[in-house]
């Protein structure tokens, strides 16, 4: 009795008595900003698909693209930042015993920094100063607080990030020869592409600032669509880095399994981090003034990407399989029976993960030069990233909060609740599934991206997108269904459930694993040899664009 | 690692290098690399730059043209353009703004005009018709209005 109460109290204090409180606050708070974000992102998005449709009309104070913009900056931006910091502040405090005390500083610090941030540029875009969307390319000079804003938002995520960096060093010190826990491995490959994903963009906007603010006249407009993209396409990798931490570590767990082998999982995350950001360039495959030969070299980059991806593909199925057969399932596909398919926690994550598998695909050719002119700037794109963020990452965010919020609340997951979730996560699935798919081939007949109700003067090709946008009103719909519903959930286990211990499933790896090799956390390494891809990627086009730069231009409002 | 393992890993990696081998041939030994084109112009004096001082259609051999065409928020210059059947048309874009996006619905015309940056784009227009032209990157409040046809007869 005496040694095993001294198990709990010194040895496993953690699952002993729950969360850290005072950590549990901070990634309780900084859930709830990301709900409230869904939930007023959720609504903009239901509004333009009425508008888009011609279903509805927008009164004369709100503008389709002020719409536009806010939903982008909403849900792209502050929702997955958010939950993301919340969700992995949690992983971390988890594995690591505990933040320390400067690092929830840093995090506070972080919070409040992103608040000034979003309150300046959703304050701008509500006035009508800022509808740029999420992409803001120059020319289109929003009001220089629009700017502002993102600034202080990139300044909220550096302080999450040093948080990470310096607890994480913290344990590696005080615990000489070991590997860190897997999760916290995930939460400093997350937080060092963050870092310097954030570097290009910060370069963009510094320099668009003196821009609206009329110092400096004009602005090199290739350039900053470059650096836009250095961050913009490197974001989407960071929600899905975010997400495999959730498939590899904590989803075997919720089946009853044990978690692939821990060499593999971080060769991914090396991986991941090192080859990402050159990819956003496949953004600018038809844009002038980048040469046939940079634009092949960067599909490689881009598609570089589908390499991790299918190992994650098969460490998951090898997991599924695994755990199925040792509970008895029989058969070639008898195992997919005996995964839990009623328990949302297992269900929301394994959606998503399926959905990688035509979103992934559907990557695959916006990636490459010829198939991106088909359908660049078309509806198919709209479809692919709701179904690449909106299902395999999103789904996944929904999936971890029904253990994740009773968890740092100190109340439990309810039979009714779990249904709940998984009434939530259908009505997602299938809302999804019409809207994206709708959105891909309404794209592939050429109706375009980013554009309000219009028949373009009755012409007939026109015409015949319409349909499909009601289509995609139909799916909205639902979504709104079901952002509602989530909203409902995550506020309800985080105030009202029953008190109670929810355990934290982070996996563990098999009985006779060979412990993680310690040469994966030479990270000084991997951040090289990322500085080195990235050079690889940008010296050259970049130096290009400098070199034989068109005269700049200056500042324009067209809204 | 286990066999199975390396098996996909190396298909996977397989995939991926024939994959790149199969872009890199239609890009550069079949000419269908996207748009590309690396001429500039000052974005602040289109009108008075050649050849945009002069937009239009212009037959520059046998059943082929040039469209030199300006974009702005939100019309195209020239519009409403007439072209025979089986004509090879190389459109020669800029923009007098902020960035434009160049589709014609029905063709894998689609294109990013930037400001400072001419464009190049070429289409063989073997079916008659009347082809919607539309601007394809949000360029402000009637960014939904911005198009215009080329009709092939």
């Amino acid at each position: 009795m005496a040694h095993a109460l001294k198990e709990v109290f010194y040895e496993k204090p953690k699952q002993a008595l729950g969360a850290h409180p005072e950590d549990a606050r901070v990634s309780l708070s900084y859930l709830s900003i990301a709900f409230i974000a869904l939930f007023i992102g959720g609504v903009l998005g239901l509004l333009q698909g009425l508008e888009r449709a011609g279903l509805m009309q927008l009164p004369p104070w709100l503008n389709y693209y002020q719409v536009l913009t806010a939903h982008g900056i909403l849900l792209v931006i502050v929702f997955t930042t958010t939950f993301t910091i919340g969700y992995q502040f949690a992983n971390l405090s988890h594995s690591l015993g505990g933040l320390l005390p400067k690092v929830r500083k840093l995090a506070w610090t972080g919070l409040v920094l992103m608040v000034i941030g979003v309150a300046l540029v959703t304050t701008t875009i509500v006035m009508g100063d800022a509808s740029v969307l999420y992409t803001f390319y120059p020319p289109l000079a929003a009001s220089p607080f629009f700017y502002i804003g993102l600034v202080f938002l990139v300044l909220g995520i550096w302080a999450c990030c040093f948080g990470v960096f310096i607890n994480y060093r913290h344990w590696r010190k005080n615990h000489p020869g070991e590997p860190a826990p897997l999760l916290a491995f995930f939460a400093m490959g997350v937080f060092t592409l963050w870092f310097f994903a954030s570097l290009g963009v910060t370069v963009e906007v510094l320099t668009l600032i003196p821009w609206t603010l009329g110092w400096k006249e004009t602005v090199n407009v290739l350039v900053a669509r470059t650096l836009f993209w250095s961050f913009g396409h490197t974001l989407v990798n960071i929600w899905y880095l975010v997400a495999t931490s959730a498939w590899y570590a904590i989803v075997p767990k919720i089946i009853g399994g044990k978690h692939f082998n821990e060499k593999l999982i971080r060769l991914v995350v090396i991986l991941l981090v090192v080859l990402n950001i050159p990819g956003g360039f496949h953004h600018q495959i038809i844009d002038p003034g980048i040469s046939l030969s940079i634009k092949f070299l960067h599909v490689f980059m881009s598609l570089s990407i589908a390499v991790p991806s299918l190992m994650t593909a098969f460490a998951m199925f090898h997991v599924f399989e695994r755990t199925g057969r040792q509970k008895g399932g029989r058969g070639l596909l008898g195992w997919l029976k005996k995964l839990p398919w009623g328990d949302v926690r297992f269900l929301a994550p394994m959606i998503a993960m399926i959905s990688f598998i035509p979103g992934g695909a559907g990557g695959i050719i916006n990636g490459s030069n010829q198939l991106n002119q088909v359908i660049h700037n078309t509806m198919w794109v709209v479809g692919h990233f709701h179904i690449t963020v909106g299902v395999s990452v999103v789904l996944t965010f929904f999936g971890i909060c029904y253990w994740l919020v009773p968890y740092l609340s100190k109340r439990t997951l309810t039979k009714k609740m779990n249904k709940v979730g998984v009434i939530q996560t259908i009505i997602w699935t299938v809302g999804m599934a019409i809207m994206a798919g709708s959105m891909h081939i309404a794209g592939l007949l050429g109706d375009p991206r980013r554009t309000s109700y219009t028949t373009y003067k009755d012409h007939p090709d026109a015409l015949s997108w319409i349909p499909y946008e009601y289509i995609f009103a139909a799916g909205a719909t639902l979504l709104l269904v079901g952002v509602i519903i989530q909203v409902y959930a995550v506020f309800h286990m985080m105030f009202l459930s029953p008190k109670g211990v929810t355990e934290f499933p982070a996996a563990e790896p098999v009985a006779d694993a060979a412990p993680a090799p310690l040469w994966t956390e030479r990270w000084g390494l991997w951040v090289v040899l990322l500085l080195m891809v990235v050079a690889m990627a940008y010296v050259v086009p970049i130096v290009d664009m400098i070199v034989h730069a068109p005269p700049g231009s200056p500042p324009i409002r067209t809204w | 690692m286990h066999r199975l393992e390396e098996t996909w890993l190396t298909v996977s990696a397989g995939i991926l290098i024939i994959f790149m081998f199969i872009v890199g041939y239609q890009t550069f030994a079949m000419g269908m690399g996207p748009p590309s084109n690396k001429e500039t112009i000052d974005p602040q004096k289109v009108e008075e730059t050649a050849p945009f001082d002069h937009p239009g259609v212009f037959k520059v051999g046998e059943n082929k043209y040039e469209v030199v065409m300006t974009m702005e928020a939100f019309s195209f210059n020239p519009d409403d353009i007439t072209v025979p059947k089986g004509a090879e048309v190389e459109f020669v874009l800029t923009t007098k703004d902020v960035v434009h996006g160049f589709q014609v619905a029905g063709t894998n015309i689609n294109a990013m005009v930037t400001p400072g940056h001419i464009q190049r784009i070429s289409q063989t227009f073997d079916e008659p018709g009347e082809y919607l032209i539309l601007c394809n990157e949000y360029c402000g409040v009637a960014h939904q209005l911005m198009s215009t046809t080329i009709t092939v007869n």
